[in-house]
């Protein structure tokens, strides 16, 4: 860091002073990036390898992966968090992605009034705050309001209704959707940003070919915003491994019904902080972040290094 | 003329899928509006009425404002966000700065490290992060929360703002070192006004995940004094769960800011989405 404003070459610095400025400009945000961000995450990272073995901070090298992963305190709990995360996940990428995606694809169709007014109602719901949506649904589903038994009336299915959020079978079901509904306006800003910067003369240049409608819309328009696809499947998924908000004002820090809808979010949150009778673990939570960090870490390596790559070749 | 028709019908049907999911997005805010300004009977009999003269009933304000210290929780939420706003817009304008002007060694390597906040959650380092604060005594307090805010949003507001700052004009800087301006006189003077508008695309993002965040103040700041308005909102609403008056109301509250802000700077964040800030 010392060095940054240092030499640039020996001759460089011979002509000119010590550009001091450089190191005045970066160093305030450099200074609190390291040190609330970065440094608690290595300090974090370092801890999953310690415990307190009678009473005394040892390290125990892997010893508490392997709790986690094997030790039956543990290890039913964290096997369901990671795969009601994955369900968790995948629920978002099969509605919340296609269905921002084919919004976007309406909205950007020439000519359309009222566009931006549906712009910003479908980004709305991104705006509101966890605490917010989670009430706002949980008190929609409720069997006791009756709206959504009411609403479902009207469309003729109300024996379709149950109190999903209190079902462990539908419970996580119904919270990704809630989910989903919040931030769908996020893939779909982003795609339709993407689909505006296609150049009108592609788009002439199909129409010319006989080539419009859905066959446009499949054959040219969607290849060229793969790009913006990859970068909204990874922003899902770091944002998805990193969630506890929604199922936390929704169900509780227990995630229930029966840790149904328990993810690696609300996981740590209990395993570190302490939740009622059980009391913080510090190791334990750091051994749960790290696994969280080289999730998070391979999907954004995967996303880099195999998805963007492969997608900036098909770029103009 | 069937052309004509032809498209009549599909902008129609364009319009009807639109208005479908426009309700969708907008019937749950509709719905808790409406109903925290009726009387609980109404509230349950006729759910998706508007408030007549004789349903219409202020209660569930009146109990919020009794019970929930709203006021403070506004003034915390108001504080913190406005804070760390100030810190990321002028440390990340001047860390973009560096970047996109000079040219030192190391330049992308800091670049790249500066970068990895992008996509790794501030979140995942808690556990120490918290021993950090209780070891330096700033736990419930909002300088905690300013500084993990700041943190969290250095990275993106760096990201966006050197893609801006390397449109600046190289002659116009280069006047103003002809001029004998200093470094931070071209910085200050020069270069922020000109790189205003996308000062205030990051700062509707930086915005929005800190005004909304549960995590932190739940961890680092849950006192009686330091509690945010989102904090505030899930205790009051857990502790009041039968009121139905006080919860729709409670969540009115905390929805009127954000509607207010989002009337306010919609065009300059959807510009900003779309003029390719965050890609």
């Amino acid at each position: 860091m010392t060095d940054l404003a240092s030499e640039q070459g020996t001759e460089a610095a011979r002509r000119r002073p010590r550009r001091w400025h450089i190191l005045v400009f970066l160093a305030p945000a450099v200074i609190i990036y390291t040190a609330v961000m970065i440094l608690p995450l290595i300090e974090t990272l370092r801890q999953s390898f310690f415990n307190v073995v009678g009473g005394e901070h040892v390290f125990v090298g892997f010893a508490n992966f392997a709790t986690l992963f094997g030790d039956p305190r543990w290890a039913a709990d964290f096997w369901n968090a990671l795969r009601n995360n994955f369900v968790f996940f995948l629920i978002h990428m099969a509605v919340q992605n296609p269905i921002g995606i084919a919004l976007a694809a309406l909205l950007s169709l020439p000519g359309l009034r009222f566009a931006a007014f549906y712009r910003t109602a479908f980004f709305l719901p991104t705006l509101l705050s966890f605490v917010i949506v989670g009430f706002i649904w949980k008190l929609i589903l409720s069997p006791i309001w009756g709206v959504a038994p009411w609403l479902m009336d009207l469309v003729g299915m109300k024996a379709l209704f149950a109190p999903w959020l209190g079902k462990p079978g539908s419970a996580l079901v119904a919270v990704s959707l809630v989910s989903v509904w919040q931030f769908i306006g996020i893939p779909m800003m982003l795609i339709y940003a993407a689909l505006l910067n296609i150049p009108e003369e592609v788009i002439e240049a199909a129409e010319i070919d006989g080539i419009t409608g859905w066959g446009q819309f499949f054959k040219i328009k969607l290849p060229l915003v793969l790009p913006a696809i990859g970068i909204i499947s990874i922003l899902t998924f770091v944002g998805n491994f990193n969630a506890f908000d929604l199922v936390y004002t929704m169900q509780g820090a227990l995630a229930g019904p029966d840790k149904a809808t328990d993810i690696l979010g609300t996981f740590l949150y209990r395993t570190f902080f302490g939740f009622q009778l059980q009391l913080g673990d510090q190791p334990m939570g750091a051994t749960i972040a790290t696994i969280m960090f080289l999730i998070i870490l391979t999907g954004v390596c995967i996303y880099l290094f195999g998805v963007q790559r492969r997608i900036r070749r098909y770029q103009f | 003329m069937s052309k004509a028709r032809h498209s009549t019908l599909r902008s129609g049907l364009v319009h009807l899928a639109l208005i479908a999911y426009t309700l969708v997005a907008l019937f749950p805010v509709f719905l808790t509006l409406v109903n925290s300004f009726k009387s609980k009977q109404a509230i349950f009999s006729q759910p998706l009425r508007l408030p007549t003269p004789s349903t219409f009933s202020l209660i569930g304000y009146e109990t919020v404002m009794k019970q929930g210290d709203f006021v403070t929780y506004f003034q915390n939420s108001t504080i913190v966000t406005v804070v760390s706003i100030f810190l990321v817009l002028l440390f990340g304008a001047m860390a973009a700065f560096a970047l996109a002007e000079y040219r030192f060694r190391g330049n992308t390597l800091m670049g790249l490290y500066l970068a990895i906040g992008i996509m790794i959650p501030i979140r995942l380092g808690t556990v120490a992060l918290l021993q950090g604060m209780v070891a330096t005594g700033l736990v419930n307090t909002l300088t905690a929360l300013v500084l993990v805010y700041t943190a969290q949003g250095l990275p993106l507001a760096i990201f966006i703002l050197s893609e801006f700052m390397r449109t600046v004009s190289d002659d116009l800087k280069n006047a103003g070192r002809i001029d004998g301006l200093s470094e931070y006189a071209i910085f200050f003077r020069l270069v922020l006004p000109l790189v205003r508008p996308a000062m205030a695309t990051v700062a509707v993002f930086t915005m929005i995940p800190i005004w909304n965040d549960l995590w932190f103040p739940l961890i680092l700041a849950p006192g009686e004094s330091t509690k945010t308005v989102t904090l505030g909102a899930q205790l009051f609403i857990g502790q009041f769960v039968i009121n139905w008056n006080a919860v729709l109301s409670a969540l009115s509250l905390a929805i009127f800011p954000v509607l207010i802000l989002y009337v306010i700077f919609s065009r300059q964040l959807i510009r900003g989405i779309t003029s390719g800030a965050v890609k």
